[in-house]
């Protein structure tokens, strides 16, 4: 049931487009030999992915890190639940905030008010990234809290007691305990990054797109079904194989796995 | 210190946006991002508006439908992978959480062509087989069949991972001690393993409701002509951002937060059960 619809693309995309849009069994390479003509959206997010889970893990980490081994333990699982909520509730709406807020009369007005001017956010890379940073936080956060919150505290002092710094217990104790955790946010943002469509729509305005706008654009405008499947397992393969490279990376680095659990 | 203020600030990030929206939703100006005051007049309009009724009315019925179908589903399939061993059980993991991870503009696209694709075949053939006294024959269409089917397949897969988790926490002596006992299968079923994983099918329940009526892009491709509440509030932003909005958003956000409550108390009580009993 789940294979099987993937199965289709992949016929799809070496089909030839009917005149009203379907399609007509074929084998021919066309539509992938066509792929450069939305090189712009595969750029925008082979740059903006990799770039918002990094964002996203460096925001992410002090947080989880306050949560599992700093914040009173009787506060966690409150602090942990409003963590979780937001990813739960409509990130139609709360990317919609953000149209709002970095608007022209959020804070670019804001900024007015101090002297600064003609700053422009709406519409640009930087909304985007901001934008994904807000959504995927939560995604971020949790599987980094569970390592870190796994792990013998008793470590930490054992560390603190030979004469480590605090640095160096972060370095050589905290950081390569919590790295599986590290390596199932990232996977996780990064995947579902690669089919970002809502974000770069609402912020990027039309400017900043990314290979999801694209497949709207083929599926539901311009129904030219056969290319947009040709773009859509192209995409598939591209997540495939970054996966799979990046488990191989880490399964050598820790030799271990883990379940991430979002409740 | 600093890692608290650092915190703080993290969670004004997170719900400062969510506040700005009910706020503004409230608003009484002409402009949405112009607040002038308190009003509950949009949010009046906004209820009175048919359009919203019909997308609001779509999106429960889907996803009440949706959350029901994958509850019921979800907790057959956990229960019966706990029989499963070895090479399938492995092979079922890794497809649950394939299902989990795919991007969802992938999972609307190939579930897109491959019901187009099916009613391509099935309809000529529904057409050829249908009995003429019983007057033309009924076309298969994408719409809220094929957006249930949709959510409920990719919302399965989020009940099997809490039905399953409450199962391996639970007590299979239970279990043993009532088929000792001649209680048929089925009896053991209804008075021992299903009020035992009830909190988490109804937690499973809630979540697919959750994710059902607030998914946007897998009902983006595969809704055809219905229109959901996130459909609707997406092509409205389209056309500039109204107070309208706000208040829908506000109401969307209302209606999830509180199942959510509701989840996570199911989902505690699993919790404190399990270390006692």
């Amino acid at each position: 049931m789940l294979v099987l619809p993937l199965l289709v693309v992949f016929v799809f995309s070496f089909g030839e487009r009917a005149p009203a849009g379907g399609y007509i069994p074929a084998f021919s390479f066309d539509n992938y030999l066509n792929l450069p003509a939305r090189l712009t959206a595969f750029k925008n997010t082979m740059i903006l992915a990799p770039l918002g889970t990094l964002a996203a893990l460096l925001i992410a980490y002090p947080l989880a890190y306050y949560l599992a081994i700093k914040a009173n333990p009787k506060f966690r699982t409150a602090l942990l639940v409003m963590i979780i909520v937001p990813f739960w509730t409509s990130i139609l709406i709360r990317t919609y905030a953000w149209i709002f807020i970095l608007g022209g009369r959020g804070i670019p007005q804001l900024l007015e008010w101090f002297g600064i001017e003609g700053v422009r956010l709406i519409n640009t890379p930087s909304a985007v990234l901001i934008g994904i940073i807000y959504g995927y936080l939560p995604l971020m956060v949790f599987p980094i809290y569970v390592s870190l919150e796994k792990f013998d505290k008793r470590l930490l002092e054992a560390s603190q007691d030979l004469g480590a710094s605090p640095f160096k217990t972060f370095r050589d104790v905290t950081l390569p305990l919590s790295l599986p955790g590290i390596a199932t946010g990232c996977m996780l943002v990064f995947i579902l990054l690669m089919g970002e469509f809502l974000i770069p729509a609402l912020l990027g305005g039309g400017k900043v797109f990314f290979v999801g706008n694209a497949l709207v654009d083929l599926f539901l405008q311009s129904r030219n079904w056969t290319y947009g499947s040709a773009v859509a397992a192209t995409l598939v393969i591209i997540m495939l194989v970054t996966v799979t490279i990046y488990m191989k990376l880490i399964m050598r680095g820790s030799g271990q796995r883990q379940d991430v659990s979002l409740l | 210190m600093g890692m608290r203020i650092y915190a703080i600030a993290i969670y004004l990030f997170l719900y400062l946006p969510i506040g700005i929206i009910v706020l503004f939703s409230f608003n009484a100006g002409r402009h949405a991002s112009d607040f002038q005051g308190f009003s509950v007049e949009s949010d009046c309009k906004e209820l009175t508006n048919p359009f919203a009724m019909d997308a609001l009315t779509t999106s429960l019925t889907v996803a009440f439908v949706t959350a029901l179908l994958a509850s019921i589903f979800g907790t057959m399939a956990a229960l019966g992978l706990q029989q499963a061993r070895g090479r399938l059980r492995a092979l079922f993991d890794a497809a649950i959480y394939v299902a989990i991870m795919i991007p969802g503009i992938v999972i609307g696209i190939a579930t897109l062509i491959a019901l187009v694709t099916a009613f391509g075949y099935l309809n000529p053939a529904l057409a050829a087989a249908w009995p003429s006294w019983l007057g033309d024959a009924p076309r298969l269409n994408m719409g809220r069949t094929s957006l249930i089917a949709a959510h409920t397949m990719f919302t399965m897969a989020l009940v099997i991972v809490i039905v399953r988790a409450r199962i391996a926490g639970m007590d299979r002596t239970l279990i043993e001690a009532s088929a000792d006992l001649y209680a048929t299968p089925m009896a053991t079923f209804w008075q021992v393993t299903l009020p035992q994983i009830f909190p988490a099918v109804l937690a499973g329940f809630l979540l697919s409701f959750t994710f059902s009526f607030d998914d946007f892009i897998i009902a983006f491709f595969v809704a055809g002509s219905e229109t959901t509440l996130p459909i609707y509030v997406f092509s409205s932003i389209r056309r500039g951002v109204t107070p309208e909005i706000n208040a829908i958003g506000t109401m969307v956000l209302a209606i999830s937060l509180s199942l959510l409550i509701v989840a996570q108390v199911m989902l505690r009580r699993r919790d404190r059960s399990s270390q006692t009993g």
